[in-house]
């Protein structure tokens, strides 16, 4: 064993040679950038990598007591319990309804957005929408849920204005039916105007030539921005696209947890906050560990999916 | 921005379908604005309002309904709101010291050339944008391992850099002319002069809007605390204002009492708690925002 390592160490002497000695030189001459980047790995390390290695407890029968390592492996037991259990197709149709909803509604709205702030005629008026549509991203979850408890409760604000017209009251946090349309609409309330940033950072970039060269050819504004500043900022839809497809199965825990109540927890809950509860409120580690892996390696999938799909289609990708 | 005008000025002449298209878009435009506005303004509106005359009034609030700020002088005599934020404000200050510093550090590093293990490090990084533990391997790393149950490093820790300011942040501190640098680097200065002497000074927007950002993340968030603290006296804002704001709801929603038999002080108690809440950030972001898009997010799309 070790004659063969020795072996194939002295056949790989002058290649490795000249590696170390990059390697010492490149260390010398960024002993400080390396001194820098020391906390910066160790917190990756930390905070991101040893989770990741945790994640088997997906495939254990976890005791605290025992630890990760001590742990006897059960394989795929806790998949197949959750595959099994009563909750699995709700939780997935929700999570999937959620997104499907978000991804129809809640992706093409910043988009939208920019394209209208761009064509305002004003600059003072387009910064007023700017920085009032700014506002919400920067109210606190738990505020805008509770706002929005607030105004859909049954003596609420909304059920008011119904019953002007002559609407008999509902209480909408109650009824399944509503939740998720109120989790995506008031999800673009609170960002629609930070999302329209990164597009409207875009636009600067197109070529203003592009415009003359439209007009000369008669072209109305709505002509020019389906053919000029769409086109223009196709790279960052596809680039945001693909970001937003590989969240296709996650929903916020946090707006979850906030948002649902035992009324609506048919429509509500979701696989994100399903984890939650089962192992930080039930302590069942192992169980919410493979909840969670599987929510994970779907979502890591659709990545890679999306990434493909847009590579094949037009060249943008993000790797 | 002169092309821009120029733009604008060959558009002075207008056919009719402009004048239609600018017409349809200014009244979106403005729907857009009542729409956001509205909800902030009532909440604002109903905190200042006497506490009677609101629980009687139905549908919009164009002001507040008879001046009143005995909401307030309950909220600011509430000893867990003022607890609150006094946690709050401690998490946010050290969260987000910890925050600058290692972020500075990591964009600093990965933006100078010639590293050697640039690549395999960043590769390091991002994956974790993409693929993570999940929620419960992380919990039982930081509540059993770590032990850090009860304490402030549960909430800044944990969340030390944020991937996408690290590499917004690198982003701004590639443009930096690499003449300078290299004039710093012959009068003998090291990376960390550099960093302090050179880069820093020009990159002020970058990092102004990467500090908004951090500072406003750890005000508004509540789930670390949630998951990570028992004992009540360490609950920052959020956790109280999630009590006052959802638990109370909930509470009424499911035991089927309308909030006309609850105090009707509480209704307007609980708008002056957004407020005083929400206040200190809301006045604080527009001061920075011509740096959001010009500063810091053009250089991110043009990678």
């Amino acid at each position: 064993m070790k004659t063969a390592q020795a072996l194939t160490s002295t056949k790989k002497a002058t290649r490795s040679n000249s590696f170390w000695a990059r390697v010492v030189k490149d260390f010398r001459r960024n002993k400080y950038i390396y001194l820098m980047l020391t906390p910066v790995i160790l917190y990756y390390l930390v905070f991101h990598y040893i989770p990741m290695y945790g994640a088997q407890i997906a495939f254990k029968d976890f005791f605290p007591a025992r630890g990760i390592w001590g742990s006897p492996w059960i394989g795929f037991e806790h998949f197949e319990t959750f595959f099994e259990g009563i909750y699995f197709w709700r939780l997935i149709r929700n999570t999937l309804a959620i997104n499907g909803l978000d991804l129809i509604l809640g992706f093409p709205a910043p988009i939208i957005l920019a394209l209208l702030l761009n064509e305002l005629t004003s600059e003072r008026f387009k910064r007023v929408v700017q920085t009032v549509t700014y506002m919400p991203h920067f109210i606190s979850l738990v505020v805008v849920v509770g706002m929005v408890l607030d105004f859909l409760a049954r003596d609420g604000l909304i059920n008011q204005l119904l019953a002007l017209v002559g609407i008999a009251p509902t209480a909408f946090m109650q009824e399944p039916k509503y939740y998720w349309m109120i989790y995506v609409l008031s999800g673009i309330w609170q960002s629609i105007g930070w999302g329209s940033i990164i597009y409207l950072a875009a636009i600067t970039t197109i070529d203003p030539t592009l415009y003359e060269a439209a007009k000369v050819d008669g072209a109305s504004r709505l002509r020019q921005i389906w053919h000029v500043t769409i086109p223009g900022i196709m790279p960052t839809i596809m680039l945001l696209f693909i970001l937003r497809v590989g969240q296709m199965m996650s929903v916020g825990y946090e707006k979850t947890i906030l948002m649902y109540n035992p009324l609506n927890m048919e429509t509500a809950d979701v696989i994100a906050s399903y984890v939650y509860r089962k192992g930080i409120l039930e302590a069942d580690f192992g169980f919410s560990s493979a909840v969670g892996l599987f929510n994970s390696v779907i979502n890591f999938a659709f990545l890679i999916a999306a990434n493909r799909m847009s590579r094949h289609l037009n060249q943008n990708s993000l790797w | 921005m002169g092309i821009v005008t120029a733009r604008r000025r060959a558009a002075i002449r207008k056919s009719p379908g402009e004048r239609t298209f600018d017409i349809v878009n200014y009244s979106l435009m403005i729907l857009l604005l009542i729409v956001t506005l509205y909800p902030i303004l009532h909440v604002l509106f109903a905190s200042f309002s006497s506490p009677s005359l609101l629980s009687a009034h139905r549908g919009v609030l164009l002001g507040p309904l008879g001046f009143s700020t005995d909401a307030y002088k309950t909220v600011f005599a509430n000893p867990s709101i003022g607890l609150g934020y006094r946690n709050t404000l401690f998490y946010m200050s050290f969260g987000t010291a910890l925050n600058m510093v290692m972020t500075i550090l990591g964009a600093y590093a990965l933006s100078r050339r010639n590293v050697m293990w640039k690549g395999p490090i960043m590769f390091l990084i991002v994956f974790t944008m993409f693929f993570n533990g999940g929620l419960i391997p992380t919990y039982l790393l930081v509540a059993k391992n770590l032990n850090w149950i009860d304490t402030p490093w549960a909430l800044t820790v944990p969340v030390a850099i944020n991937t996408w300011n690290l590499l917004i942040l690198k982003t701004s501190f590639e443009a930096v002319p690499e003449a300078l640098e290299e004039a710093a680097r012959i009068d003998g200065a090291n990376d960390f002069t550099i960093l302090w002497r050179v880069v820093i000074p020009l990159s002020l927007p970058a990092l102004a809007v990467i500090l908004l950002f951090y500072a406003v993340g750890h005000w508004n968030s509540f789930f670390s605390a949630l998951v990570y603290l028992r004992n009540r006296e360490l609950y920052p804002l959020q956790l109280i204002l999630r009590e006052i704001l959802i638990a109370n709801s909930m509470d009424s929603m499911t035991s089927g009492v309308s909030s006309g038999d609850i105090e009707p002080i509480g209704v307007t108690i609980k708008y002056a708690t957004i407020v005083v809440a929400t206040v200190p950030i809301l006045i604080l972001y527009p001061f920075l925002q011509r740096f959001f898009v010009k500063g810091v997010l053009v250089g991110s799309v043009k990678e």
